[in-house]
């Protein structure tokens, strides 16, 4: 505390058309901490980082870099006064060399050009200081997994000497080894003295690497505490303005519900596998039943979701619908066979930026009906206000592109757009990821909600924690096989999960146990 | 009267942001050079014999009719992120092949409709296999319709042999020569068409799936919309509409020329596609500015003809044109104009958008 502020940013305001998106807000950063900015979805977060790196022009307020006003007026603006930004889709040149993207821009350059050899050593060097010393920086990016691409990423901003360092969801897609040394890059930093930004929706992780934090709602200032001083529950209270019951509420709403697996299964597939993708695998669907799917990143998860939906053509097994055999080798076959697929890939596979929400959620349901029968105007707005509602999709502007709208709620419309086909088989895929605790509640409600309906539901997540809550049984897979199925019940523990994972486990890699954010064990 | 003056600025103002706005002005400033050379351009008189109207305007919406064809087959490629080079060649086919049927079967109006007949279904044939190529193979549509842009000629060539075919056959004539209330046939025909095509795209949900694939083919085939049906559809609607351009300009004189008939009209349609302000990387589409495009590139033609510019000189004088036009229409010299208004005058510059929103 006794150092003054690095960063201090007083009364600012930011209003887009018809949108106060900041109002009054107060911000401060202190050199060698980690203070995260905390916030639903719409809160502000990203408007505010924004503003800080000279995206946004800010209305209102002052800016002050290191006692000093400043007016930034673009990305330059802010790099010069020592900002850096690591965003949450990696940044970078994935064809170029590793070190050519560390250096972009601050190349070495001798009396004939750029003297590579002297750059890739700086290379080296930058890239020692997050522990990718041993990397050669001449193989090209697209080598590296992710999560070293995010490193790179943040080597690359420590290149032009920051004090300020913002880090937008660093981990959303990493897992909890990647989770980890990450963090011990962002300590290493902040001990030299580096104020760290950070943005995250795992608590837990926000919990583990921040000193500080600053909450925002809907675009106010909801107050700074230090993060030793304040605990969970205060701190999600702050940030939704309301109890959250409702997640209390969902805990294990699957042991209070009986489900029917007598009758013939909504969907049965034997043997259902495609060659490098996933080994042969039985699947059954019971109406009203939550079956949750759990495994690592790359266990097959997303793989079989794919299979049953027809997005991947699969190449052996067998499919009955009901009683009925079926072949179902593409999505509008899948529609048609009233299955349903929502990717985890919202931003590439789920929506269309260009298309206004309206049409984003009536897509899949006109894709049904072929485009010779357009849905009359009147049954449409019908349909899309009644999932709007439903969904709580804010702003509640059908018109609007869906670009516009902060992750938590574009995910809603895209769920909008797969219940408006009325499926009997609906697979999630990730559905709670990126998104605010408020929006995954609903989700969460949503789809506890269609199983009483008797939606046979497929539910995917790397949290552990949420299959438990929502499963009435869950699917283990690693290495694109099926370990086993388990039935809910006391017994059922993301612990137990875990444990059956581990059991299969290569013995040189106990690392990657652990599932990317899960809350269970803290 | 003062609800109707505003609804009339509001309308004025939602023409304004129309993309294709700009594309209306250049033909008007056009009409207004020639104006100036000839008092007399914009006369239009009335021949008794043929029962016709006369004048340059007339001439010009004649000129307009095939590239507004071409241009509106265009506009629905280029909405699915694709292109189709190859629409000027297959208008050297549909004339060919319909030149030589009227010469062997003579000037009968059945003739005529077979000649009709055998020219579409040969334009959608050749369409067909273009989107073949491109949704089954996976070829490029550049490259596909590349192909089909050489092949298409050298089928021209060897379905008459070589040779530029005359025929004659009044019914057929009729389509680029004739009057109806006074217009142009061809012209008539031209803008059912587009009215036709505008309205099939617009009251089904075939332009929303055309635009989805075009914005982002992996997220529309998930929603269950079916690509390859639609490239198919497009890619022979092109096609289709490229023949009947091709029955337009063979018609007018009753002669196809092999090597010169619809040579580089490609180049034409894609300009006024990009006038009528649909983007060459897909998505959102406009017919009626892509028809609006065909009939500034038509205005430009003959007004270059008119001012007597040097053969030589017309490509440059066409591309300063095109170049102003895309300047206007682009979002960041849009930008740059605003806020320089906005430096200057910021009090007049907010008022009439509150008025708006009012």
């Amino acid at each position: 505390m006794s150092a003054p502020p690095i960063v201090e940013m007083k009364g600012i305001s930011i209003s887009f058309p018809g949108v106060k998106a900041l109002d009054r807000v107060d911000f401060r950063l202190f050199p060698g901490e980690v203070h995260a900015l905390m916030g639903e979805n719409g809160a502000g977060k990203s408007t505010l980082i924004k503003a800080l790196t000279g995206v946004y022009t800010i209305d209102e307020g002052e800016v002050r870099i290191d006692g000093t006003p400043r007016r930034l007026g673009g990305t330059a603006d802010a790099q010069a006064a020592g900002v850096s930004t690591v965003y949450q889709e990696v940044n970078l040149c994935t064809n170029i060399s590793i070190g050519e993207n560390v250096m972009l821009g601050h190349e070495t350059r001798g009396p004939l050009g750029i003297n590579w050899r002297d750059t890739h050593r700086r290379a080296s060097e930058v890239l020692e200081k997050v522990g990718l010393g041993e990397l050669d920086p001449r193989l090209p990016l697209s080598t590296l997994s992710i999560a070293l691409q995010q490193l790179v990423a943040i080597s690359r901003a420590t290149v032009t000497d920051s004090t300020v360092l913002i880090l937008d969801e660093p981990t959303s897609s990493l897992d909890a080894n990647e989770v980890e040394n990450l963090f011990t890059v962002i300590r290493s930093l902040r001990d030299e003295g580096v104020a760290i930004l950070f943005v995250s929706h795992f608590l837990d992780q926000v919990y583990a690497i921040s000193d500080r934090m600053t909450v925002l709602r809907n675009g106010t200032f909801q107050g700074e505490f230090m993060t030793a001083d304040i605990d969970q529950a205060t701190l999600i209270a702050t940030m939704v303005g309301k109890e959250m019951k409702a997640l209390d509420s969902l805990e294990r709403a699957s042991s209070r519900r009986e489900v029917d697996r007598s009758g013939a299964p909504v969907y049965r597939a034997e043997g259902l596998g495609r060659k490098g993708s996933l080994e042969p695998t039985d699947i059954t669907l019971h109406a009203g039943e939550v079956l949750g799917i759990a495994g690592l990143l790359g266990s097959g998860r997303t793989e079989l979701a794919r299979l049953v939906y027809g997005a991947d053509k699969p190449e052996e097994g067998t499919v009955r619908l009901e009683d009925a055999e079926a072949q179902i080798a593409s999505p509008s076959q899948a529609l048609a066979a009233r299955i349903a697929y929502a990717s985890e890939n919202r931003r590439d596979e789920g929506i269309i930026r260009d298309l206004s929400v309206r049409e984003n959620l009536i897509l899949a349901v006109q894709a049904k009906r072929g485009w010779a029968r357009p849905i009359p105007a009147q049954e449409k707005n019908a349909l899309v206000e009644k999932y709007m509602n439903a969904l709580n999709v804010r702003p509640a502007d059908p018109d609007r592109p869906i670009s516009n709208l902060s992750g938590g709620n574009q995910q809603k419309v895209l769920l909008g757009r797969w219940l408006a086909t009325r499926p009997d088989v609906l697979i999630l895929d990730e559905p709670t990821r990126g998104i605010d605790i408020g929006a995954k509640t609903e989700i969460m409600e949503e789809v506890i909600a269609l199983a009483d309906e008797g939606v046979a539901v497929v539910f995917i997540s790397s949290e552990l924690d949420e299959v438990v809550r929502l499963s009435d049984r869950v699917m283990v897979l690693k290495d694109r096989r099926k370990l086993t199925e388990l039935l809910a019940g006391d017994s059922l523990t993301s612990d137990t999960i875990i444990a059956t994972i581990a059991e299969e486990s290569a013995p040189e890699d106990p690392g990657s146990l652990e599932p990317a954010g899960t809350g269970a064990s803290s | 009267m003062s609800t109707d003056a505003t609804s009339r600025t509001s309308m004025l103002r939602t023409l304004l942001h129309r993309p294709y706005f700009w594309g209306l002005i250049a033909i008007a400033l056009l009409l207004a050079v020639n104006s100036l050379k000839d008092p007399s351009y914009l006369a239009i008189g009335y021949n008794a014999n043929t029962g016709s109207l006369v004048g340059n305007v007339i001439d010009i919406l004649r000129a307009a009719a095939p590239i507004a064809m071409i241009s509106v087959g265009m506009c629905l490629v280029i909405a699915t992120a694709g292109i189709d080079l190859s629409v000027g060649s297959l208008m050297a086919v549909a004339g060919a092949v319909s030149m030589e049927l009227l010469a062997s079967a003579g000037g009968s109006a059945g003739a005529a409709l077979a000649a009709l007949g055998l020219a579409l279904l040969l334009g959608a044939v050749l369409g067909a296999v273009n989107a073949v190529l491109i949704s089954v193979v996976g070829l490029q549509p550049f490259i596909s319709t590349l192909v089909m842009m050489l092949a298409g000629r050298g089928l021209a060539k060897v379905i008459t042999g070589g040779q530029n075919t005359a025929a004659s056959n009044e019914t057929f004539r009729w389509i680029a020569n004739g009057y109806v209330l006074g217009l142009p046939v061809v012209f008539l025909l031209a803008v059912l068409i587009v009215i036709a095509v505008g309205l099939l795209v617009r009251r089904s949900a075939l332009g929303l799936m055309i635009e989805a694939i075009g914005m982002d083919p992996r997220a529309a085939r998930l929603a269950g919309v079916n690509r390859r049906g639609l490239l198919f559809a497009v890619y022979i609607a092109s096609g289709a509409l490229a023949a009947v351009a091709g029955i337009f300009a063979s018609a007018s004189v009753m002669t196809v020329d092999v090597s010169n008939t619809g040579y580089q009209l490609e180049m034409d349609a894609i300009l006024a596609v990009v006038i009528g302000g649909t983007s060459l990387a897909g998505g959102k589409f406009n017919i009626t500015g892509a028809a609006i495009g065909a009939l500034l590139i038509a205005t430009l033609d003959k007004t270059v003809v008119f001012l007597g510019i040097s053969s030589s000189a017309t490509p440059a004088f066409k591309a300063i044109v095109i170049i102003a036009l895309c300047l206007l229409q682009s979002q960041r010299v849009r930008d740059l104009f605003r806020a320089r208004r906005a430096k200057t005058a910021p009090v007049t510059s907010d008022a009439p958008k509150e008025a708006v929103a009012a």
